[in-house]
C-alpha cells in the first residue's frame, strides 16, 4: 500500500519535477560548471563549445573587476534599505485599511495595480517624473522651496540615483506585499484587538505587540522573498536608466546587470564562464542572506 | 460596584434591512459584589448584554452606570472592567507571565509592582509555576483562568464572564466552576458571567437572570426562581429533565389535568397549562388518585428511578405523543406496562394561563 501510494505520489508530482529539472536544476548545475571552464568558447566546433581544463581563476578575474565591486555595492545598498522600508510601509497601509473596511476594497485595487503593471513600462513612466526641468518630484520639491535635483541625468550623484531607484523599487514592491498583509490581517481574531483595547492598549502598543507579532511568519515570508528579489534587481535600473545602466555609464549596475553585461558579449573567449562565476556568487549571496534571515527570527517568529 | 442598566436597547439591523432587538429596554441593577449568571437560550441577547457592559458593543437606547457613575458612552478602557472572552483570547505568541503583564504595563503601572502583582495573581488562580509557559502548552482549564487572571490584575470595578466554561469538557467544568466561584468570593468583585447552561448557572451564582429575546424574564436566587417561576418560560428553561407540561382546565375550584383531578384551586374556571416538575409525582401505593398513567418506561440510574409516560398529543399538535417524566424513589420497584396513580406535590406545581403567564 504504502509503496503504491509513493508512487502515486510520484507520477502527480513528475511533470513538475520534470519542468524543474530541464529548466532549473540542469542549468544550475551547469552554470556552476561553466563557471569552472578555461577559455570557454560556447559557439566553437559548430556550436559544441571548446575550452582548454578547468580553473578557478574565472572567480578571480571577477573578484578583480571594478564594476564587480560597484554591482555589489549597488544591489547590497538597494536590497537592505528598500526591503526593510517597504515592509514597514505595506503593513502600515494594511493596517490603515483596515480601519477604513468601506473603501478598503477600493484602495486595494489601486494599491494593487503597480504589480500588474509591466515594470519596464512603470520604470520609463518614473524616469519622466524624475526629469530634471520637467519631472513631478522636482516639480512636488520645489513647492517646499528645495532647489531642482538631477534625479537621474548625466549630472546626477550617486545617492540622487539611488534614491530615485529606491523610490521606483519600493513603489513597486508595496503591491504584492499590501495583498499579502490585508489577507493576514484579515486571519488575526478580532476577539485580541477587543481583549487589547480592554487591556487599555494604545493603538500604537496593539500594532506593537499585537498585529506585528501575529503577523511575524507572514512578514518572515515577505522579508526572505523580496530581498530575493531585491538581490536580483534588474528591470528596475533598465526601466529609470535605459541600456547605460545609469546616469553614468554602469554607475547604477547590479549584480544581475553585470552578469548579462558578460553573458551578452560571450562571443570573447572566457566571458561566458565569468558571467557564470559571477552569477554563482549571487547564488551563495542569496542563500547566505536567507540563511541569515531564518537564524534571526526563529526567535522573533511566533507561528 | 453595582452594575444598573436603565432602559438599555441594542438594534442589530441585518442584511435584509431586518431589525432585530438583541436588547429591549432591559432594566436590570446587579448588586455589588455579587456573581450573577445571565443566562438564556441562545440569540437571547445575554452575551450582547455583557458587551454592552464591557462597552465593546454600543447601545442604541438607554444607559448603564457603574455605581454613580454613568459609563454609557465610554470606551471600553475607560469602564474598568475586566473581561474573559469565550476563547479566551489569550496572546499566543506572550507567556503567561507576558499575559497577566500586559494590562499592568499599557497602565503605566511600576514596574516591580507590576511583577508582583503579576505573580500575585498568578497564585490566585493556581497558576504560580505556569508564568512561563505560552497559552498553548497550557490545558483549557489554565488557560481560562491565566484569561481571569489577566482580567482581575488590574484591578477592574466589574469582572464580566462570556460562556467561561462551555469549551472545557465535564469533569473540567466542575472544577473550573468552583474555581471561579472561589476567586470570586476572594476578590469580592462584582461578577457578572453569561452561560446557556442552567445547571451551570444554579450552581454557582448568588443571583440568576433570565433571558429570552432580549428581555428579561426573572431575576433572583437560583432555588428561588426554580420554586416560584413567573412564566412557563422559566418554568420550563430551569431544571433538568425539563418541567412537564400538561393541558388541563379549573372547572368547580378543581384542577383537572389530562382531564383527571389532581387538586383543588380558588381560581375562576379557565383552560390552564399545568407544569409539574418531574420530582414532584408522589406514588399513590392505595391507588386513590384519579391522576394515573401507564409507564412506558422505566430507567433506575442510583437512587433515582425515572417512569417515562407517553399519552397521546393535542390534535393539531407537531407531535403525536407528549411525553413525561417522574422522577421516583428507586424502592418503588415499578416496572413498563404498570398503571401507576400519582399524588402530586402543591409547590412543585405551577398553573400557567395559555399564554404562558404563572397563576396565582
Amino acid at each position: 500500500m504504502e509503496t503504491k501510494n509513493n508512487l502515486r505520489a510520484w507520477l502527480y508530482l513528475a511533470p513538475m519535477l520534470l519542468l524543474m529539472a530541464v529548466f532549473t536544476f540542469y542549468p544550475l548545475f551547469n552554470a556552476f560548471v561553466i563557471s569552472f571552464y578555461k577559455d570557454y568558447l560556447p559557439l566553437a566546433n559548430d556550436g559544441a563549445g571548446s575550452i582548454t581544463g578547468y580553473t578557478i581563476a574565472n572567480y578571480g578575474v571577477i573578484f578583480k573587476n571594478q564594476l564587480f565591486w560597484q554591482s555589489l555595492k549597488n544591489t547590497f545598498v538597494l536590497a537592505l534599505v528598500s526591503v526593510p522600508l517597504s515592509i514597514i510601509i505595506s503593513l502600515l497601509i494594511s493596517v490603515a485599511l483596515k480601519s477604513i473596511p468601506k473603501l478598503k476594497g477600493f484602495f486595494q485595487t489601486v494599491f494593487f495595480l503597480p504589480y500588474v503593471t509591466n515594470g519596464i513600462a512603470v520604470g520609463m513612466a518614473f524616469a519622466v517624473m524624475f526629469h530634471r526641468d520637467y519631472g513631478l518630484f522636482n516639480l512636488v520639491l520645489s513647492w517646499f522651496g528645495i532647489t531642482a535635483l538631477d534625479w537621474i541625468g548625466g549630472t546626477a550623484s550617486w545617492w540622487a540615483q539611488m534614491g530615485a531607484l529606491m523610490i521606483f523599487t519600493i513603489w513597486e514592491s508595496l503591491a504584492f506585499k499590501i495583498l499579502v498583509f490585508t489577507s493576514g490581517l484579515q486571519n488575526i481574531d478580532k476577539q485580541y484587538y477587543d481583549a487589547a483595547k480592554i487591556d487599555h492598549a494604545t493603538k500604537w502598543t496593539i500594532f506593537k505587540r499585537i498585529t506585528v507579532p501575529l503577523l511575524s511568519p507572514l512578514i518572515l515570508y515577505i522579508s526572505i522573498t523580496s530581498m530575493i528579489g531585491a538581490l536580483k534587481a534588474y528591470n528596475s535600473v533598465i526601466g529609470l536608466f535605459g541600456e547605460r545602466l545609469g546616469a553614468q555609464p554602469y554607475s547604477m549596475i547590479t549584480i544581475v546587470a553585470f552578469v548579462y553585461k558578460y553573458r551578452s558579449d560571450f562571443s570573447f573567449q572566457g566571458f561566458y564562464s565569468y558571467a557564470a562565476s559571477a552569477a554563482i556568487i549571487l547564488f551563495f549571496i542569496t542563500l547566505l542572506f536567507s540563511v541569515i534571515q531564518t537564524v534571526v527570527s526563529k526567535k522573533r517568529i511566533h507561528y | 460596584m453595582e452594575i444598573k442598566m436603565l432602559d438599555l436597547t441594542k438594534i442589530f439591523v441585518s442584511k435584509d434591512k431586518k431589525e432585530v432587538h438583541a436588547v429591549d429596554h432591559v432594566d436590570l441593577t446587579i448588586p455589588s459584589g455579587k456573581l450573577i449568571g445571565l443566562l438564556g437560550p441562545s440569540g437571547c441577547g445575554k452575551s450582547t448584554t455583557l458587551y454592552l457592559i464591557a462597552g465593546l458593543l454600543k447601545q442604541n437606547q438607554g444607559q448603564i452606570f457603574f455605581g454613580e457613575d454613568e459609563v454609557s458612552d465610554m470606551p471600553p478602557e475607560k469602564r474598568g472592567i475586566g473581561l474573559v472572552f469565550q476563547n479566551y483570547a489569550l496572546y499566543p505568541h506572550m507567556t503567561v507571565r507576558e499575559n497577566i503583564l500586559f494590562p499592568l504595563e499599557n497602565l503605566k503601572i511600576e514596574k516591580t509592582e507590576a511583577k508582583e502583582r503579576t505573580i500575585e495573581m498568578a497564585q490566585l488562580v493556581g497558576l504560580g509555576e505556569m508564568l512561563d509557559r505560552k497559552p498553548k502548552e497550557l490545558s483549557g482549564g489554565q488557560q481560562q483562568r491565566v484569561a481571569i487572571a489577566r482580567a482581575l490584575v488590574k484591578k477592574p470595578r466589574v469582572l464580566l464572564l462570556d460562556e467561561p466554561l462551555s469549551n472545557l469538557d465535564a469533569r473540567l467544568r466542575l472544577q473550573t466552576r468552583e474555581e471561579i466561584k472561589r476567586i470570586q468570593r476572594e476578590t469580592g468583585i462584582t461578577t457578572v458571567f453569561v452561560t446557556h447552561d442552567q445547571e451551570e448557572a444554579m450552581s454557582i451564582s448568588d443571583e440568576i437572570v433570565v433571558m429570552k429575546d432580549g428581555v428579561i424574564q426573572q431575576m433572583g436566587e437560583p432555588q428561588e426562581v426554580y420554586d416560584f417561576p413567573i412564566n412557563m418560560f422559566v418554568a420550563q428553561f430551569l431544571g433538568s429533565p425539563q418541567i412537564n407540561i400538561f393541558n388541563g382546565e379549573i372547572k368547580d375550584k378543581k384542577i383537572y389535568a389530562n382531564g383527571m383531578m389532581i387538586g383543588k384551586s380558588k381560581l375562576p374556571d379557565q383552560p390552564i397549562k399545568i407544569g409539574i416538575r418531574p420530582e414532584g409525582f408522589i406514588v399513590d401505593k392505595e391507588k386513590q388518585s384519579e391522576f394515573k398513567f401507564e409507564i412506558d418506561l422505566v430507567e433506575t440510574i442510583g437512587r433515582d428511578t425515572t417512569l417515562i409516560i407517553e399519552v397521546p398529543g393535542n390534535e393539531g399538535s407537531l407531535l403525536d405523543k407528549l411525553t413525561f417524566k417522574a422522577i421516583v424513589d428507586a424502592s418503588e420497584h415499578i416496572k413498563a406496562g404498570d398503571w401507576v396513580h400519582f399524588n402530586i406535590k402543591p409547590d412543585k406545581m405551577h398553573l400557567f394561563n395559555l399564554e404562558g403567564k404563572l397563576l396565582k
